[in-house]
C-alpha cells in the first residue's frame, strides 16, 4: 500500500453517487413512496418433536431469545411412541413466520414443522368457574354452547367448553353475566384436514398404518417459496 | 506423563478398520464389537468417551482439570490424544475454536463442572456466532445430586442451550460414547457450530464394555447438499443478465472448503469479489477482481461496489449488521442471490430474491453448469478498478511521530510467507490486521467476528499453532487491553515451546472505545485510558518467553525479524500512536456507500 502525509484519500460522502433504492426493515426492496408498516398475521404452526427432556425449554428459549411473538403453545403425545406434537400460535410478519418455522426446524429434537392453513381442524378448551347463584341459567348457557358441567357446588359451577377461538370467546362473553371467578384455558391444538399429514412427511405409528395407504405432501407446510421444502433440517 | 502413555499406544491407528467400525458391525459381529479396538479396552463411561474421540480422529484437546471431569482425564492418560492444559478454560475454548478453524475439524475443549463450565461459555458463544465447529466436554456432579445445588453444580446444558447448536446430558455409560460421537459429528455437519456434552461423574465411572461407533450425524439433521433445479435456473438467469454483478464470499465458503470452486467461479465469469470479515482468505486479496472486505471498517471500494451492484451473489454469509450497515440502504439496487446451507439464513436479514440452499461448493458447481454465458460487466469491472484507485488504503508516515500500527502490520506481512496464520484480539488492532495484511489463503485469518471477544488472540494463536503445519508462522496481533484479558496463556506457550509471535499494538487505550468516545461522546475518555499496563516485554520474559519493546520506526524491522526467527513464544510490545484511528468507517446503521474517511466525515 502507498503511504502519504494526509491519511485516507477520496471523494467525501456527500460527493459520492448513491442509488435511490430502499429496503424495508425486513430487507425487502420497496418503493420508498409507498412504504407501509409490515403487517402481521396469526399463524398456526405444528411441530413434531422427539419427546426428550428439555425439548420445551429449547422451543420456548428459541422464541424468547429471537423475540418471536407467541400467543399459545400446547404439547402432547402423538401416535408414535417417543414423539410429541407442539402446536403454536404466533403473531408475526410474513418473514417472521418464515423465521419461526425455519428456526424451529433447526432444533435437533424437532423432526418436522408445518404451518396449518384455514382448512385445518383446530380446537381449544376452557374451564370456567362461575358464581353458582343461578344454576338453571348457567346450565342453559352451557347447553347453548355445547359445554359440559364438570362441577356444581353450592357457591360455584365449573363448566368446560371446547371449540374454536371465536366460539369460546363468545361463550365467555355469555357467561360474564354470572360473574366469572376463574378461567383456565389452553391454546388451540390442531390437525390438518383429511389425508394430509399435519407436519410434512409425518407418519402414524407402525400399528396405525396397517391397511392405511401412506400419505405424503398435501396442503400443509408445502410452501409457496421454493426454499421451504428444504427447510426442515438442522444445520 | 505422555511419554509412557504414547509408548503403549503408539501403534493404534485411527484409520485402520477395526472391529469397532460400525459400518462393519453386523449382529453376528456383536461379540467382536465389545472387544477393545485400541490399546485399552472400554471399561466404563470415561474410557468410552475417550474411545469416541479417538474414533473421531481427535488428536488434540484443550482443557483444565477438575473434580467432576477427573475420570475423563484419567482415561486420557492411556490415549494418544494430546491434551494441552490451558491456564483458564476460556483459553481452552478459544484455543479449541481456533484449532478447528485452522484444521478444518472440530476442536475439543474440556472443563470440569460449575466454574470450569462457565469459564468455557465465552468461547462457546464465540464459536456459535462464527459457526465454528467446537466440541465441549464438561464434567457434572453425579446424577443423583443434579438439581440439589451440589458443590460446583451449574446447569451447564441450561446455560449453554442458547449458544450451542445442540447440547447433551449423558445419562448412561452404554450410550455416552455414541453421544460424544454424535456431538462431534453434529458440530461439523451442515452449518458448523458448537456442541457440548455434559458428563455426570457417576456416568463416567459407570461400568460398560460397549464400544462406541464412528461419529454419526443424528438422523434428521442431515443438511441439504444441492439446491433444487428451479432455484438454480432462476439464479443463473439473474446472474447472466446482471450488468453490475458482485460476489460476496462469507466464512461459509471457507468452512465448506469451497474456495477453489468459488475462485474459479469468479474468474470464469469475471465477477468482482467482495468478502465479509470471516470470508477473508476465501479469495486472494492481491487478485485484480478482489475488492477486499466490505462493512463497517471495510475498504471504500468494497463498500462502493456493494452499494451499487445490481446483482449481489452472497455465498455462505449471514448478512450481519456490521456488514450491511443500515438495512434500508444495503445494496438497494441489487437482486440478491443467496447461497447458504442454513435455510434459516435465507431472507433473515436481507431478502433473497434467488435463494439457493445447499453446500457452497455443490451449489456453485450447479450454477456453473446452468449458466450459459458470463454477464456483460466490462464497464462495471472498470468502475470497480476506478474505486480502487479513488479510495486507496493508506496512512501517513512521519519518521519522527509515533509509530503507525498499519506500518507494523505491513512489516510482518512482508517478513512472512503467504501461508502465515494471523490471529487477533478485538478492537482497532484487529481492524488494522484485517485491512493492511494481504490475505491470499483460507484459514489464515483467525479472529473473533460475531461475538467480538477481547482476549481471543493469544489462546487462538496457541490453538492455531497445534493445527498449523510446521512451516507456517503464527502471528497474533493483539491490543493492550485484549492481551491483558488472557495473557496467562503465555505460560502454556512457554511450557509447550510454541513458535508463536505476539505483536501488541499498544496504544495505552482500549482504542476502539477511545475512538468512539472521540467521535460520539465528546472525547470523554471514561474508563478507556490504559496507561496502567505492565511492561509487556519484561512480563513476557518473566513468563519465559522472549520480549521486545519497540517505540521507533527503525526498530521495527529488526524486532520483527528477531521475533520471527526466535524458536519459541515471543512478544513485541509496539508502542504506537495512541491517536491512531481506524478508517474507513461506516457508522452503525449508516449506508455503506457513505463511509467516512476521517472523523470529520462521520
Ligand atoms: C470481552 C470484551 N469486553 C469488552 C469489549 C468492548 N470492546 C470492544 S473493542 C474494545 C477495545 C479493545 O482494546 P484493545 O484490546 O487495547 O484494542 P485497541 O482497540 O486499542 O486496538 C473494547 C473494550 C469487547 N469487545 N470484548
Ligand atoms: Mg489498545
Amino acid at each position: 500500500m502507498t503511504q502519504n502525509e494526509q491519511g485516507l484519500q477520496g471523494p467525501p460522502p456527500e460527493e459520492r453517487p448513491h442509488p435511490d433504492g430502499r429496503r424495508n426493515s425486513q430487507g425487502i426492496r420497496i418503493d420508498p413512496a409507498v412504504e407501509a408498516e409490515p403487517r402481521t398475521r396469526t399463524a398456526l404452526v405444528s411441530a413434531l418433536v422427539e419427546h426428550e427432556p428439555g425439548v420445551l425449554a429449547r422451543v420456548s428459549g428459541l422464541f424468547s431469545r429471537r423475540q418471536f411473538n407467541i400467543e399459545s403453545l400446547t404439547v402432547g403425545p402423538t401416535t408414535v411412541e417417543g414423539n410429541a406434537r407442539i402446536t403454536l400460535v404466533v403473531e408475526e410478519t410474513e418473514p417472521g413466520i418464515d423465521q419461526v418455522k425455519k428456526q424451529l426446524g433447526k432444533l435437533k429434537p424437532v423432526l418436522s414443522v408445518g404451518e396449518l392453513g384455514d382448512r385445518a381442524i383446530r380446537s381449544e378448551l376452557v374451564l370456567l368457574k362461575v358464581n353458582g347463584d343461578e344454576p338453571d341459567k348457567v346450565h342453559a348457557v352451557t347447553q347453548m354452547y355445547d359445554g359440559e358441567t364438570l362441577d356444581a357446588g353450592p357457591r360455584t359451577i365449573t363448566v368446560q367448553l371446547t371449540g374454536t377461538h371465536d366460539s369460546i370467546e363468545d361463550a365467555i362473553d355469555a357467561f360474564r353475566q354470572f360473574g366469572i371467578i376463574e378461567i383456565a384455558r389452553t391454546g388451540p391444538t390442531a390437525l390438518a384436514r383429511g389425508d394430509t399429514p399435519t407436519t410434512p412427511g409425518e407418519k402414524p405409528a407402525a400399528e396405525a398404518t396397517l391397511g392405511v395407504p401412506a400419505t405424503d405432501g398435501g396442503d400443509t407446510a408445502e410452501s409457496t417459496v421454493a426454499d421451504e421444502t428444504q427447510a426442515e433440517t438442522t444445520n | 506423563m505422555k511419554e509412557s502413555a504414547s509408548q503403549t499406544t503408539a501403534d493404534h491407528s485411527h484409520d485402520e478398520p477395526s472391529a469397532a467400525d460400525p459400518a462393519e458391525t453386523t449382529p453376528e459381529a456383536d461379540e467382536e464389537r465389545t472387544k477393545p479396538a485400541g490399546p485399552t479396552p472400554v471399561t466404563d463411561g470415561s474410557t468410552s468417551v475417550v474411545r469416541a474421540l479417538e474414533n473421531a480422529g481427535v488428536q488434540h484437546a484443550f482443557g483444565v482439570q477438575g473434580g467432576a471431569i477427573m475420570p475423563i482425564y484419567d482415561a486420557l492418560w492411556d490415549s494418544d490424544i494430546e491434551h494441552i492444559t490451558m491456564a483458564h478454560e476460556q483459553g481452552a475454548s478459544h484455543a479449541a475454536d481456533a484449532y478447528g478453524v485452522v484444521a478444518g475439524t472440530p476442536g475439543v475443549a474440556l472443563a470440569t463442572s460449575g466454574p470450569g463450565a462457565t469459564n468455557l461459555v465465552t468461547g462457546i458463544a464465540d464459536a456459535n456466532m462464527d459457526s465454528d465447529a467446537l466440541l465441549s466436554l464438561t464434567g457434572q456432579v453425579p446424577s443423583h445430586m443434579v438439581g440439589s445445588d451440589a458443590f460446583q453444580e451449574t446447569d451447564t446444558t441450561g446455560v449453554t442451550m442458547p449458544i450451542t447448536k445442540h447440547n447433551y446430558f449423558a445419562n448412561s455409560a452404554d450410550t455416552i460414547g455414541d453421544t460424544v460421537g454424535e456431538a462431534f459429528a453434529l458440530a461439523e455437519s451442515g452449518r458448523p457450530g458448537p456442541t457440548l456434552v455434559d458428563l455426570p461423574k457417576d456416568v463416567s465411572f459407570e461400568e460398560t464394555d460397549v464400544e462406541p461407533g464412528e461419529p454419526t450425524v443424528p438422523q434428521n439433521a442431515e443438511p441439504p447438499t444441492t439446491a433444487d433445479a428451479a432455484s438454480i435456473m432462476a439464479a443463473a438467469r439473474a446472474i447472466e443478465r446482471a450488468e453490475k454483478p458482485l460476489l460476496l464470499f462469507g466464512g461459509g465458503v471457507i468452512k465448506a472448503n469451497a474456495c477453489e470452486t468459488a475462485r474459479a467461479f469468479a474468474r470464469d465469469l469475471e465477477i468482482p469479489v467482495v468478502t465479509t470479515m470471516p470470508g477473508i482468505g476465501s479469495f486472494p486479496e492481491d487478485d485484480e477482481l478482489c475488492l477486499s472486505w466490505a462493512g463497517m471498517h471495510g475498504t471504500g471500494y468494497a463498500n462502493m461496489a456493494i452499494t451499487h451492484t445490481d446483482c449481489l451473489i452472497g455465498v455462505g454469509t449471514r448478512f450481519d449488521d456490521r456488514l450491511t450497515g443500515g438495512i434500508d440502504t444495503f445494496a438497494p439496487e441489487a437482486e440478491v442471490v443467496h447461497i447458504d446451507i442454513d435455510p434459516a439464513e435465507i431472507s433473515k436479514n436481507i431478502h433473497a430474491d434467488y435463494p439457493c440452499i445447499g453446500d457452497a461448493e455443490l451449489v456453485l458447481n450447479q450454477l456453473t453448469a446452468e449458466i450459459d454465458h458470463a454477464p456483460d460487466a466490462r464497464e462495471w469491472r472498470e468502475q470497480c478498478q476506478t474505486w480502487k484507485t479513488e479510495y486507496p488504503m493508506d496512512y501517513p508516515v512521519d519518521e519522527d511521530a509515533p509509530l503507525r500500527p498499519e506500518f507494523i502490520v505491513e512489516a510482518f506481512d512482508e517478513a512472512t510467507d503467504d501461508n502465515t496464520i494471523v490471529t487477533t484480539g478485538v478492537g482497532q488492532h484487529q481492524m488494522w490486521a484485517a485491512q493492511y495484511w494481504t490475505y491470499t489463503e483460507p484459514r489464515t485469518w483467525v479472529s473473533s467476528h460475531g461475538l467480538g471477544t477481547m482476549g481471543y488472540g493469544l489462546p487462538a494463536a496457541i490453538g492455531a499453532r497445534f493445527a498449523a503445519d510446521d512451516d507456517q508462522d503464527v502471528v497474533c496481533f493483539d491490543g493492550d487491553g485484549s492481551f491483558l484479558m488472557t495473557l496467562q496463556e503465555l505460560s502454556v506457550a512457554v511450557r509447550e515451546d510454541l513458535d508463536i509471535t505476539v505483536a501488541i499494538l499498544n496504544n495505552e487505550y482500549v482504542g476502539m472505545v477511545r475512538q468512539w468516545q472521540d467521535a460520539f461522546f465528546d472525547g470523554r475518555h471514561m474508563a478507556s485510558e490504559y496507561n496502567w499496563m505492565p511492561e509487556f516485554d519484561k512480563m513476557a520474559q518473566a513468563f519465559g518467553a522472549q520480549g521486545w519493546r519497540v517505540d521507533n520506526y527503525d526498530e521495527v524491522a529488526p524486532a520483527v525479524e528477531e521475533a520471527l526467527a526466535y524458536d519459541g513464544p515471543s512478544v513485541i510490545d509496539f508502542h504506537i500512536d495512541p491517536e491512531a484511528n481506524v478508517y474507513p468507517m461506516v457508522a452503525s446503521g449508516a449506508p455503506n456507500g457513505q463511509f467516512a474517511l476521517s472523523e470529520e466525515q462521520l
